[in-house]
């Protein structure tokens, strides 16, 4: 929150600065278009960063300049002197304000309607600031240096490019110390330079890299707020954080999507009652994406609201005077809606506090062109709206993979890539289908293309030989890639190819490898399209909104393993941690069990009856439920697989939950709950509180809890759907939903804590888990 | 008018291009083949840190290929924010227009044609006056476009 505070004042001062110039120059021309514009985005700025800050004054303030002005750029009022100063003494309180934020003191109570009454037309010229926000003690207190200084990209770029070229010449002397004749003195000194040189590269490209999860960690709390003052419901769905971006374009990204998400809250998103009303669910979903595609970054913006009404445009700007009448008639339905970007047109009924009158969009259009971006917009009357912010990718770090053909290198970016195996391993089989590649992958088929081909390159190798990469483009479905080799794991700066490279639909960017030669980029989803697969574009809404549906059952990935008597058994992959392989001697009995020595944890052990004889290694699943962890011994791990056949339960609670079909074969599943029950340690376990309390994202209650619900007949749900529940278990310390309170059951983590609510019961208490499930579903007969 | 040129020799002819366009000679060491792309993009090459589109001069004027073997000299141009390298046969020297390019009325090649500004006059008789941006798009583009 400090950061953002901070971002806030250096944005706010910096505009001050700019801003002082047009000041002067609006008071002697008030008709200036141009300079109301830019005041006018100040104020609108101001107003949008304080609401989401919660300093009530300063929003007062903007708010009330920003209507005065807004109405002079309706051309409903005219600009005079006495509004001119009325609204420069706002800018004036406006900056005396953001230094005291700067300072990081709270803002003192204060009145400001003097300044704002000066705001109405016919007053009286504003006097003097009649109370200034603080007193002159103060004032001492500006002269502290500020930590942090902004630097222009400019130079960022110069240093950039400098530590850049020292890389390619460290390697240049990197290659004559290896022929020449070496000296210790001489190649120690080198490998430090070398160090030093590559920390400072790292240092220097991150400076300039951000991820943009900063840009939507703000956002569920802004959404939150917007819904309380709206009394709407809005359930925000942020995906793609970790996509890496120029620091410079996080910037200018920051104030677009702030105004696009507070308008989809405010015009998209209906009322819950209207919600319903249209037959949708009451909550409204709102989703924010980033990802790569070629050499642009996407950010979707997508609502399920009421859409936009093109309609309404084309009246409010012919009303405006935007739009000629005649003109108006002639326009598509696409251009309609592209009207939303004239400055100075809403479709909004009354102006609110949150969004204002649509100005945002005419601002934001104009900040994403800026850098070089394209707003797109679709939205669909009754059904919703999708913004989609395409920002172009100047310089990004990406992950990726290094592959080559022949003996020329290629990068693919890591975050399409699910998975490598070998063409020629066990669990894998080519196959050609009317003349197309077919890849069986552990059962999975999927189209299957080879890199050889697609480019055109000779390869010497056959297509056994070669390893596939499994490629899961944004947005499309998997396809393998058969690559001769893959190389290394490497974060590549990537830059924007040339257009006749970007024109082949391949390559992504271009990058340069540690000896300084250039290495293309690819496009996954380019690559399918090149190599004839076709991706079945899946709409990420839709998706959304079948997980949370009662009727799909998700499969549930397993680990397949062989015991030590040789049963094959499956336990889901979630709960366990990792796989450690001990020496005899760290298993022993203790305290009337099996234990297993793990580093500095003990652990108890479970799948094992007796300790091992000296000598031999027993490997373990290390279990963890987010509290505390168990030991499980196996012999040997089968295969990653997913549970897709019915669960028979097992007649008695045991370590195995029931049998199930997996690969073709029954294999029995561990039923973790029982496990932990079983082995919990109630001292450990005590005083400490589970990690997550909504059970859709709580992993204990889906891989644990969720076989004993369904064991006991529940069709079991996730998260806040539309389906009634009769019984909803929840984590405590829970906020109690009031109206659902009698039928939800609480879960404590902790066996006998003296003030537990008495309506809770302890998670792993079986019997009574068993009673209440039991007791629930009869009330409902 | 006084404006700088720099003299190549590009399929054995002696042409122009404006000096203040180039910014480097440079003699390309590793070219890497960009698989699927235009046939006049010789690959890419790396100068320093960046990377350099190469450009195959005489496939984008369709009169034949350019060596790339051995010692490969090439100009360093800017075009919309993207660095190329263009191939030419030899790089001769700078000199000094002394008119303002005016039309070729002889009949070029198509190739030249596409590209040409027009014909300055210089102290070492008329030369051609190429334009880098045309060169760089090349003949199928060109077409499309």
């Amino acid at each position: 929150m400090d950061d953002l505070i901070a971002d806030f004042v250096a944005e706010c001062r910096e505009m001050l600065e700019s801003l002082g110039g047009e000041i002067v120059a609006w008071e002697a021309q008030p008709d200036d278009r141009a300079r109301l514009d830019n005041i006018f985005r100040f104020v609108h700025t101001v107003k949008g960063n304080c609401g989401f800050f919660d300093f009530p004054r300063l929003e007062q303030l903007s708010h009330a300049a920003e209507d005065a002005l807004a109405d002079v750029r309706a051309g409903r009022r005219r600009a005079d002197a006495p509004l001119v100063s009325a609204v420069l003494a706002i800018i004036d309180r406006i900056g005396e304000m953001v230094d005291v934020i700067a300072r990081g003191e709270k803002l003192p109570e204060g009145d400001d309607s003097a300044l704002i009454e000066a705001l109405a037309e016919g007053a009286e010229a504003a006097q003097a600031p009649a109370a200034p926000v603080v007193g002159d003690t103060a004032k001492g207190a500006q002269a502290a240096a500020p930590r942090t200084i902004r630097l222009s990209v400019e130079l960022l770029d110069r240093v950039m490019s400098g530590v850049s070229d020292m890389v390619l010449a460290r390697n240049e002397l990197a290659r004559r110390l290896r022929d020449g004749n070496s000296d210790v003195a001489v190649d120690g000194a080198f490998e430090r330079l070398s160090g030093i040189i590559a920390e400072m590269r790292d240092a220097i490209t991150r400076t300039r890299m951000q991820r943009i999860e900063n840009l939507f960690v703000g956002l569920p709390r802004m959404v939150r707020d917007l819904c309380g003052e709206l009394d709407k419901q809005v359930l925000v769905d942020i995906d793609g954080g970790d996509v890496e971006l120029d620091r410079e374009m996080i910037e200018m990204i920051r104030d677009p999507l702030t105004h696009i998400v507070r308008n989809a809250v405010d015009h998209g998103i209906e009322k819950p009652v209207d919600r319903l009303k249209a037959g949708k669910r009451e909550i409204g979903m709102l989703s924010v994406s980033a990802r790569q595609s070629g050499n642009q970054i996407l950010i979707d913006i997508a609502d399920d609201g009421r859409g936009i009404d093109g309609k309404k445009l084309v009246e409010k700007a012919v009303a405006a005077g935007i739009l000629e009448a005649a003109d108006a008639a002639k326009l598509t339905a696409k251009e309609r809606l592209q009207l939303i970007f004239e400055p100075g047109l809403s479709t909004a009924q009354r102006v609110t506090q949150i969004s204002g009158r649509g100005v945002g969009m005419d601002v934001v259009r104009s900040n994403v062109e800026r850098i070089g971006g394209i707003v797109e917009l679709e939205s669909r009357p009754g059904q919703g709206t999708r913004m989609t912010l395409r920002v172009p990718l100047t310089l990004t770090i990406i992950p990726a993979l290094t592959v080559s053909i022949g003996n020329q290198h290629f990068a693919i970016p890591r975050s399409a890539i699910e998975e490598i195996v070998r063409a020629n391993g066990e669990s894998v089989a080519l196959s050609r289908i009317g003349g197309a590649g077919v890849a069986t992958i552990r059962g999975r088929r999927v189209p299957e293309i080879a890199l050889a081909d697609v480019l055109g390159l000779p390869s010497p190798l056959s297509d056994e030989e070669r390893t596939l990469i499994v490629l899961k483009p944004a947005g499309g479905d998997v396809y393998a890639l058969a690559v001769d080799r893959v190389h290394d794991h490497e974060e590549l700066v990537v830059k924007p190819a040339a257009p006749a490279v970007m024109a082949t639909g391949l390559y992504a960017g271009t990058t340069l490898a540690d000896d300084g030669s250039p290495i293309l980029l690819f496009d996954p989803a380019g690559l399918a399209r090149v190599g004839g697969v076709r991706l079945e574009a899946q709409e990420r809404s839709s998706r959304v909104a079948e997980e949370s549906g009662a009727s799909v059952k998700p499969g549930v990935s397993v680990l397949l393993f062989r015991s030590l008597d040789g049963a094959r058994r499956a336990i889901r992959l979630a709960v366990v941690d990792r796989i450690e392989e001990v020496p005899s001697e760290a298993i022993q009995i203790g305290a009337g069990q099996l234990r297993v020595q793990l580093g500095e944890a003990i652990l108890p052990l479970a799948g094992m009856e007796t300790p091992p004889p000296p000598g031999e290694k027993t490997r373990i699943f290390r279990l963890n439920d987010g509290m505390m962890e168990i030991g499980l011994a196996f012999r040997e791990v089968i295969d990653l697989s997913q549970i897709a056949a019915e669960v028979i339960p097992a007649q008695s609670p045991g370590l195995v939950q029931g049998v199930t079909l997996i690969d073709g074969q029954p294999a029995e599943l561990i039923d973790a709950h029982w496990l932990f029950a079983r082995f919990s340690n109630p001292a450990i376990a005590s005083g400490r509180q589970p990690v997550c309390r909504l059970p859709e994202g709580d992993a204990w209650m889906q891989h644990m809890l969720r076989p004993i619900v369904e064991a006991a007949g529940y069709v079991v749900v996730s998260g806040e759907g539309d389906v009634e529940a009769d019984l909803i278990i929840a984590s405590d310390p829970g906020e109690p939903p009031a109206q659902e309170a009698e039928r939800t059951l609480w879960l404590r983590s902790n066996p006998e804590a003296a003030d537990a609510d008495p309506r809770s019961i302890y998670r792993y208490d079986r019997a009574g888990l068993m009673m209440a499930l039991k007791t629930a579903a009869g009330g409902v007969k | 008018m006084n404006e700088l040129l720099l003299i190549v020799t590009i399929a054995e002819q002696r042409v122009a291009l404006p000096a203040a366009a180039v910014e480097s000679v440079v003699e390309l060491d590793t070219l890497i083949p960009v698989p699927r792309a235009v046939p006049h993009v010789a690959g890419l090459s790396a100068l320093r840190s960046r990377v350099l589109t190469v450009i195959d001069c005489m496939r984008s004027l369709e009169l034949g290929v350019s060596r790339t073997e051995g010692l490969v000299e090439a100009a360093v141009v800017e075009v919309d924010g993207h660095h190329y390298a263009l191939i030419v046969d030899s790089v001769e020297d700078v000199v000094e227009a002394l008119s303002d390019p005016s039309p070729v009325r002889a009949a070029m090649g198509p190739g030249w044609e596409r590209v040409s500004v027009g014909m300055v006059e210089t102290e070492e008789g008329a030369l051609l006056l190429v334009d880098v941006a045309a060169l760089v798009l090349g003949a199928a583009e060109a077409r499309a476009a």
